[in-house]
């Protein structure tokens, strides 16, 4: 049993788990930040009234939603650091990251968009038409009347986003980021497959103490933001 | 909770099971008989993506471990089509011996005390050992004590970029991909310096992709003594080893050589090779 | 969307604007279209070879096509499993039984909280322990991880479903002498899972594209068979092109397909159906898609 303990904690001591965490969480704060500001651009512009960016807005929303995060990754650093020869930092380790990070951030924002948008249906009819009535264009519309009650409504949907882009940012293995957690944990069971079950449960416990959190969060702040009707 | 969740693990586990028995796509085309390790077959364990040495070339597979496998296996008493080829990465090679998933590895599998705590070991069949690849016009580059401060580019899960960190040069920056082509590429590109990984393995990648843009420096700096992977305890080891040096008294093994690093300038290191091979375990 | 209350039909001036934007919003993608066309040039990257390879005969009959069918055969697995998962665990969920709930619920928001990655390395692993001599390996571990995070989503499609049914549906079915349990089987669940469908197409393209990492443990769906061809052919870009270009095409028929759904069956149940976003997250779509209120 000793053996067993100190063998369990000599290898958790090699492996820096928690710096690997702590690479997740800056990859999904970065993400999110990058992917909110994007989502919301996308989703404006498909409630706007110019046909050509609602037709834009729809097609990067087909295409991003529908490609597996994992082609995006492997493209951000094959085509986009290799081809076009975007460098985003000079040392490898950054650069790597900073693509990761571009990678999840394009790819949830066409969900960010959805979520935005499915708020903005929680909008009542008499909101947009009472903006237009005291001579309110689109913009100021937007901004002021129905994004900020849309942004409300959206609290569960941004909610779920964010949680399904912690749990993504896992996949940043496949943007050359080795020191993230799936590649940390994939290492860590190769060499010490006798381990197995201890190591998955270190890994899936960190998440769902990061997750639960954000879905409890998301809950309380959805009930208390929900605009009273 | 526990045994409620293994319960439908295992009707889920038993039910893909009982499908999956029904056979899906080999890629390859391969047919299915003998998949399975054990049975009238033999299931071998190759690369799928190194060209020279193990490659799926459309319905075929080629290279020099894939040739070496093939007489190996004959000199077994297994005839051509008694013999399956499976897919086996470097990272997943250890487990997919102790799962019984193949029978024996031919898949530039370096012996080493740590691997051979693990799974057994017949051969060498030959030795390698680890070099650069970089541009054709590139001279700075000459070994590993280079690449200080240089992009070096390898796969996930091979400990030959880590070495040339700790033994050579701290300060080179890693790029690790999934598979050589994609370092290749990046090498082209111009994004990386240099790729690492064992010599025979860069001269079929700069004789497959490079159109003579790329070169091997050509100054080893490791031994790597490819050895045929087996489970431990097996009883093959013997008789493996004497297909072996069958294969290179009679000659066998020269023309292979020769014919797997066509177009590559790639001699292998004539002190070290043939090899002759270890006692059995 | 002509119909938007959101903003006012155009005037002369703005349409006019709008013309002068478009113009130079065209101008400004071709402009970077042509800066990605001249870099991938000057790369080497637009080699006619290397497409006419990516998209070759060869490579789709001994690659594209064998990977593409593993992929589907994977997720035709994972989707069916799910559902049974998710029926089961949906059930438990709102079940009589405080402990049937309690064990569902953690169980549904323990395999919500793991990445998915994280577990096919884990099966890859347990399976090779527990089932040696079995050769696919590779491909239970890809199928069990999709199942157990698939199904737990669609154990909350089955407790929304329910949930967003008229409190009418379930008084009457007590009201009739139904137990607590046959209201829930033979009332609520029907239409609940009338209303879930469409959500539940949408949750294939999520295993689709999901599969995609068993990439990662070696399981040669579309991207690994991708990745062996261009290591063949030294053409990763291209390669990897076609390969999302499939994937892209099979999701947005999948999409279209929910939404065709979605509105065919909008009739066949008491609730509203919803079409799920393609992330994962019932509770996303529950919240508003398809509400009275579409502006």
């Amino acid at each position: 049993m000793n053996d067993y303990l100190s063998g369990l904690g000599a290898l958790l001591q090699q492996y820096d788990v928690l710096g690997a965490f702590w690479t997740n969480i800056q990859l999904t704060f970065w993400g999110a930040l990058i992917a909110l500001a994007l989502g919301t651009l996308l989703a404006l512009m498909r409630i706007s009234p110019i046909a050509s960016l609602r037709w834009a807005g729809a097609t990067y929303v087909s295409v991003f939603r529908n490609t597996p995060l994992t082609i995006i990754m492997t493209f951000m650093v094959m085509g986009v650091w290799t081809a076009l020869q975007i460098q985003l930092a000079d040392n490898f380790e950054d650069n790597f990251f900073r693509l990761a990070v571009v990678g999840l951030a394009v790819y949830h924002a066409a969900f960010v968009c959805e979520a935005i948008r499915s708020g903005v249906n929680t909008v009542p009819l008499g909101q947009a038409e009472a903006a237009r009535a005291i001579g309110l264009s689109f913009l100021p519309a937007a901004r002021l009347i129905i994004l900020p009650q849309a942004f409300r409504g959206a609290t569960a949907p941004l909610g779920n986003t964010l949680i399904a882009l912690l749990k993504n940012s896992t996949v940043a293995a496949a943007a050359s980021v080795s020191w993230e957690t799936s590649s940390t944990m994939k290492t860590m069971i190769e060499f010490n497959p006798n381990y197995l079950w201890e190591i998955f449960a270190v890994f899936a416990i960190g998440y769902v103490i990061l997750v639960i959190p954000i879905g409890l969060l998301t809950t309380w702040l959805s009930q208390r933001l929900a605009v009273k009707r | 909770m526990r045994k409620h969740t293994m319960g439908l693990l295992a009707m889920a586990a038993a039910s893909t099971l009982a499908l999956s028995a029904c056979g899906g796509a080999e890629v390859g085309g391969e047919p299915e008989e003998g998949a399975s390790a054990g049975g009238d077959g033999i299931t071998i364990g190759i690369k799928y993506d190194q060209p020279g040495l193990g490659l799926q070339d459309g319905a075929e597979y080629t290279g020099f471990d894939v040739d070496v496998a093939r007489y190996v296996a004959n000199e077994l008493g297994y005839s051509e089509d008694q013999i399956t080829f499976k897919e086996t990465p470097s990272a997943n090679r250890e487990s997919m011996l102790q799962n019984g998933d193949v029978d024996m590895i031919f898949a530039t599998y370096s012996i080493t005390d740590e691997r051979k705590e693990v799974i057994d070991f017949a051969g060498p069949y030959f030795v390698a050992g680890q070099d650069l690849l970089v541009a054709a016009d590139n001279t700075d580059i000459t070994g590993p004590e280079d690449l200080e401060g240089k992009n070096l580019c390898s796969v996930t899960g091979s400990t030959s970029a880590e070495k040339i960190k700790t033994d050579y040069a701290e300060g080179v920056q890693l790029l690790e991909r999934p598979g050589y082509a994609e370092c290749v590429t990046a090498l082209a590109a111009g994004q990386v310096d240099a790729v690492t990984t064992d010599d025979i393995i860069l001269a079929g990648l700069s004789a497959a992709n490079g159109d003579g843009n790329l070169k091997v420096v050509g100054a080893p700096f490791s031994e790597e003594r490819y050895g045929v992977g087996l489970p431990k305890g097996s009883d093959r080891c013997e008789d493996i080893n004497a297909a072996i040096t069958k294969m290179i008294d009679d000659g066998t093994w020269e023309e292979l050589v020769a014919a797997n690093t066509e177009g590559a300038d790639y001699t292998p290191n004539a002190d070290l090779n043939p090899p002759t091979p270890d006692a059995c375990a | 969307m002509s119909a938007s209350v959101l903003f006012d039909a155009p005037g002369p001036r703005a349409r006019s604007w709008t013309l002068v934007g478009n113009i130079v919003g065209a101008l400004v993608v071709l402009a970077v279209a042509a800066w990605v066309l001249v870099q991938l040039d000057s790369k080497g990257q637009l080699e006619p070879q290397l497409w006419a390879d990516a998209v070759s005969a060869r490579t789709w009959q001994y690659y594209l096509i064998p990977g593409l069918l593993n992929t589907l055969r994977a997720a035709a697995f994972a989707i069916v499993g799910s559902i049974v998962f998710g029926l089961v665990f949906g059930m438990g969920r709102l079940s009589q039984v405080s402990l049937v709930r309690g064990v569902s619920g953690t169980v549904v928001e323990f395999f919500r909280a793991v990445p998915v990655l994280l577990m096919m390395v884990f099966f890859y692993g347990l399976f090779g322990q527990l089932l040696p001599g079995v050769s696919d390996k590779a491909f239970l571990a890809v199928v069990v991880a999709l199942i157990l995070y698939n199904g737990s989503v669609i154990a909350e499609l089955v407790r929304s479903g329910v949930g967003n049914l008229p409190r009418g549906q379930g008084e009457a079915g007590l009201a009739i002498g139904l137990t607590p349990g046959q209201t829930l089987r033979s009332i609520q669940l029907p239409q609940a899972l009338v209303a879930m469908l469409p959500a539940m197409v949408s949750q294939i393209v999520v295993v689709l594209k999901d599969s995609a990492l068993g990439q990662l443990i070696g399981y040669q769906e579309l991207l690994r068979t991708g990745q062996i061809v261009y290591s063949a052919d030294g053409n990763p870009l291209q390669v990897l092109t076609v390969v999302a270009v499939v994937f892209i095409v099979l999701n947005l028929l999948l999409t279209v397909v929910a939404h065709q759904l979605s509105r065919l069956l909008s009739s066949r149940t008491a609730g509203q159906t919803i079409e799920g976003t393609g992330i994962g997250n019932p509770t996303a779509v529950a919240a508003g898609a398809g509400g009275p209120n579409n502006i």
